[in-house]
């Protein structure tokens, strides 16, 4: 099997440490092998009027684990006019909660996966804990999961410093909650709003002390509970490389590579054999983010829209969207299918828009949203992140202004993207302005694409970001 | 108003057109003249038109002041017959029978009421009356409490607190106060108010007394059972009154535990949880059922458990019985223990600081002296035919005994029961006489509120299946209306279930803010037979909560058109 999509990877040593930790180093491949079945369904936010862009959920009827029979409700979501129940149109098992309540979501977005056997409600558990939910709970692992390199690039975006993780909360005091009621910590006593604090909190209460009548939980054991996980995970975020320590790492030893890693290094060995070259742009984005402003109601993503307006300009240039195998031949490949690098669990991946040049943005964006998640849950079919003719990398969420790529063997060119930050420019008319700019860099396969075809392209791709109306076509 | 009627009637206006075809003819002090009234004459319903209308007195004069009410009619004379000491001697002072009582001294009936406890009844004293006192404080604690609804009006409430014996005295003056109203209501009418137990000794005659000492024995020409109920208590729990209590002793509110267990989720436990909650205990309900709040409707149910129970400090067990309650002692908390409700498995145990039981209520007919006339209570409850008559055990009607109010558990609501005694007096002073308990309300008292009056929507479909008629539903949410959204509280739904052939109103339920008072349009509808093509043209003052059923009864599909009295305008 061939890695080669994974091999942009110049920025994996640079990568801060968030995306690094959490991760134990073995079982990183079993994804690959892993049959994929759609078993697990999504459950998606419902258009429950004509006008209706994003829904509130008001309620979750069921809970996690709940069996659910086709048309029972499921979730209660408020629209402009009234709150409505949603029904499910499946049987089978509500799995995993992925908008919590009082959050709202896009329509069309996924709410939440319901399993069709008891079983798969784990794994169905493993793919939410890492997809992305809009406004995240405090997801299992959040501070860990490395953010989907899906927004504008911004280097204020901080994703971990608020939220405190699962882990910090429950590590601690788990074997000493020892109280009367609980005959030797097989049953835990806690009062109904402990409960509910616990279960909002993502808190076991296994590891709560009670402090209430009979060492009962209540409601302020809880909260302090919460209190202390979110001093402990807030000194973390400070001391960063810390956190960013993978349990049980011992320094000076000496670690054989994993599968997924030793792949990595082949690949990156072979990128040698193609001579390669560099060629910068920096485009002014207000006009993009003004775009984006406006639609990202409609569940728009930045990646969506970059890869859409890349796709447009590959239109034009035909030949940034070519690849050379064999080096005596090359191909224009018949579909512009953008590859968008992730970072996942222990590695990256780079799930594909097909076509992108082709469908719409809004579809488009849906579709990215559904890769980002199967991602996460590693369960990305071949086709879908191994089709690639073109790969965006984007590192402007963590502040990285200009970086470059290493092209993936088997593509042409290989574009990445910094952040999108305020800068002082002199115009043509001799004013000086404050313009939202980001460099973009192309590393690109010197044997069929010249320096003038990516100048060119990049000056396309310049003009329609400068001037986006034509991505919402 | 009078120069409207004169108007109406030197004009060929519907209203004086209607004049004249009814019976009815209107007078010009009469002041009811639209549509609704008129279509009460046309009504098919097998009331003859004298009882609607003594009812409807009766209705709404209930809460008002009595004896201004009653100062034209004349006293509580002789008895029609010198054979017996009272035409009518109703035993039990509660809602019921006081107001069978006053209804029949109206009628001309001696009257005495026999009551062995306080007058008042479980609703005065025990019921209603003050758990609406403690409602009336939790609810505006609730809406204090709630900072963001505070904040939205722009207000500020620092330092919320309460004081546990004020709250309690509020409850138990408010009890006392309409228990003085009942009493002097018949005093003022001169029913005679006999004070012990009564029992039934045999046919037209009865005694009563505290005990052995110096029972005295009367006869009656009728007599009227209306002993009520007392909280029912499942076997296997251990009522202390402290820390494992019932309706009786937590109304006296002598404690907020932190933690309590209510046991049953039906109006009873609903409104102490929403007592408890906005006092701060935290609360876990415990229902035998797969469902919380049976009985509902189960669309409002589901809306009132996402309002009611899920914001809040609740939590519960569905499908479990407490099969054992052990009070709290020697520092232990109170322990329930829980079986599933179909395989009887033991499934959890509870330790919680107090219990209250809210299983509903039996009847209170123990020593009534049923044996002595061949009646055999069914359950405790004593049978009766729809007029209200006792069957006995051969399943024959008992002359001259009636039994109405919880003790005959048709419906258990003190409204029911009065409604039920002034049925049984119409009978006796020789109006037949049926009521309709599908056009009597029910309300609980929430915060917010939920009302109902007829069928629900599964009971609804299923009457229409055997029947064959079609079912029609509509619904209007509270987030529509004004005043509603002017109170901040818009959480709310009216819920219309209707005949589209007639227009027939099987089923209105209300969840939201007053729905207890907005329900009243409907029944009202439904106990006068008004068919919705033509309440739909009645006009509601804007802005104001019974928009909500306004919109509701326009919203409805009526496949036939309106019945067209109010077709040209009226000049005023």
């Amino acid at each position: 099997m061939s890695y080669s999509h994974l091999l942009h990877t110049s920025f994996i040593p640079k990568a801060p440490p968030s995306l690094r930790c959490g991760s134990g180093g073995d079982a990183n491949l079993t994804w690959t092998t892993l049959p994929i079945q759609s078993k697990i369904r999504e459950i998606f936010m419902p258009a429950l009027s004509s006008t209706m862009t994003e829904g509130k959920i008001v309620s979750w009827v069921k809970s996690e684990g709940d069996k659910l029979a086709k048309g029972e409700s499921v979730v209660v979501v408020e629209s402009d006019k009234a709150d409505m129940d949603v029904e499910s149109f499946y049987d089978g098992y509500l799995a995993a909660i992925i908008v919590d309540e009082g959050l709202s979501a896009a329509v069309g977005s996924t709410i939440a996966l319901l399993a069709e056997s008891e079983e798969e409600i784990a794994l169905a558990q493993s793919q939410k804990s890492s997809s992305s939910a809009p406004v995240s709970a405090p997801a299992p692992a959040a501070t860990e999961d490395p953010k989907v390199l899906d927004e504008i690039p911004s280097p204020q975006t901080t994703t971990s410093a608020s939220v405190f993780s699962n882990a910090a909360v429950s590590s601690g005091a788990l074997a000493s909650a020892v109280h009367p009621a609980s005959e030797g910590g097989k049953r835990v006593v806690a009062s109904p709003y402990a409960k509910k604090l616990a279960k909002d909190f993502g808190v076991d209460l296994r590891g709560v002390i009670g402090s209430g009548p009979n060492g009962r939980v209540v409601a302020k054991d809880v909260e302090a509970k919460v209190a202390a996980a979110k001093v402990s995970s807030g000194g973390a975020t400070a001391v960063p490389t810390e956190m960013a320590k993978p349990k049980g790492v011992e320094l000076g030893s000496v670690v054989p590579f994993t599968t997924m890693q030793g792949a990595v290094s082949r690949n990156m060995v072979e990128s040698l054999a193609v001579p390669t070259f560099r060629v910068g742009y920096t485009i002014t984005t207000d006009a993009l983010d003004a775009l984006y402003k406006k639609i990202k109601s409609k569940g728009v993503t930045m990646s969506a829209l970059l890869a859409k307006a890349t796709a447009l300009a590959l239109v034009k240039h035909p030949v940034v969207n070519s690849s050379c195998r064999d080096g005596k031949s090359f191909t224009y490949n018949s579909h512009i299918n953008i590859a968008v690098a992730v970072a996942i669990d222990g590695g990256l991946i780079t799930p594909v828009l097909q076509d992108a040049d082709k469908i719409d943005l809004y579809s488009l964006s849906r579709k990215w949203k559904e890769l980002v998640d199967k991602a996460r849950a590693k369960q990305l079919q071949p086709n879908e992140y191994s089709t690639g003719t073109f790969t965006l990398s984007n590192l402007g969420m963590f502040g990285v202004d200009r970086f470059d790529a290493i092209l993936p063997p088997g593509t042409g060119a290989i574009m990445a993207v910094g952040a999108s930050q305020p800068t002082l420019v002199g115009t043509k008319d001799g004013r000086i302005g404050l313009k939202n700019q980001m460099q973009v860099n192309v590393t690109a396969d010197h044997r069929v694409i010249y320096g003038a075809d990516l100048a060119a392209f990049l000056q396309t791709l310049a003009k329609i970001i400068e001037d986006p109306k034509d991505l919402t076509l | 108003m009078q120069s409207a009627v004169s108007l109406s009637l030197s004009s060929p206006s519907p209203v004086a057109r209607y004049g004249l075809v009814s019976s009815h003819n209107l007078t010009p002090g009469s002041r009811r003249f639209c549509g609704l009234r008129v279509e009460a004459f046309h009504s098919k319903s097998s009331w003859d038109s004298s009882s609607s209308r003594s009812n409807r007195l009766y209705v709404h004069s209930k809460h008002s002041d009595f004896s201004k009410v009653f100062a034209a009619l004349k006293g509580n004379g002789a008895p029609s017959s010198s054979d017996f000491d009272y035409d009518l001697v109703i035993i039990g002072a509660g809602v019921g029978g006081h107001g069978a009582a006053l209804h029949a001294v109206e009628k001309g009936l001696k009257t005495a009421i026999v009551e062995g406890d306080v007058v008042g009844g479980t609703c005065v004293n025990r019921g209603c009356v003050p758990s609406k006192a403690l409602l009336a404080v939790s609810g505006r604690m609730r809406e204090l409490q709630d900072e963001h609804h505070m904040k939205s009006f722009g207000l500020q409430v620092a330092a919320l607190g309460y004081d546990r014996q004020a709250v309690a005295d509020h409850a138990n003056n408010l009890a006392s106060k309409i228990r003085s109203n009942l009493t002097n209501s018949m005093k003022a009418l001169g029913v005679d108010i006999l004070t012990g137990f009564g029992t039934i000794l045999g046919p037209q005659k009865l005694k009563f007394g505290k005990g052995d000492s110096g029972d005295t024995i009367i006869t009656a020409k009728d007599i009227i059972i209306a002993t009520g109920s007392v909280p029912f208590v499942p076997k296997g729990i251990e009522v202390d009154g402290k820390t494992v209590i019932t309706s009786d002793h937590a109304l006296k509110l002598e404690s907020v535990p932190e933690w309590i267990a209510i046991v049953g989720s039906g109006y009873i436990g609903l409104e102490f949880s929403d007592v408890y909650t906005a006092l701060g205990s935290e609360v876990t309900f415990i229902e035998a059922l797969d469902q919380l709040m049976p009985g509902f409707d189960p669309e409002i149910g589901k809306l009132a458990q996402r309002v009611l129970i899920n914001p809040r400090k609740i939590d519960f067990h569905t499908g479990v019985f407490a099969s054992k309650i052990t009070p709290a002692k020697n520092g232990k908390p109170v322990q329930i223990e829980l079986i599933d409700a179909k395989t009887k498995e033991p499934k959890d145990t509870l330790e919680v600081d107090a219990a209250l039981i809210a299983t509903g209520r039996a009847p209170f007919t123990q020593g009534l002296g049923l044996e002595n006339i061949n009646v055999q209570t069914q359950r405790g409850f004593v049978p009766v035919d729809e007029r209200m008559r006792v069957i006995n055990a051969d399943g024959k009607l008992v002359p001259h005994l009636f039994c109405i109010g919880d003790a005959n558990g048709k419906m258990m609501l003190a409204h029911a029961a009065s409604a039920q005694g002034i049925s049984v007096v119409e009978q006796l002073s020789g109006n037949d006489h049926v009521l309709n308990h599908l056009s009597i309300p029910a309300a609980c008292f929430t915060h917010p509120e939920i009302s109902m009056v007829g069928l629900t929507e599964p009971q609804a479909r299923e009457k229409a299946e055997k029947e064959g008629f079609e079912v029609s539903v509509v619904k209007t949410s509270f987030k529509a209306n004004t005043k509603a959204l002017a109170e901040n509280e818009g959480e709310g739904l009216a819920k219309l279930i209707y005949r589209p052939d007639n227009g027939e109103i099987l089923g209105v339920h209300i969840f939201g803010l007053h729905a207890a008072d907005l329900i009243h349009e409907a029944s009202n509808a439904i106990a006068l037979g008004t068919r919705i093509q033509d309440i739909k043209l009645a006009v509601h003052a804007h802005p104001t909560l019974s928009e909500v059923l306004d919109e509701l009864f326009k919203s409805a599909k009526v496949k036939i058109s309106t019945s067209g009295q109010v077709v040209e305008p009226v000049p005023v």
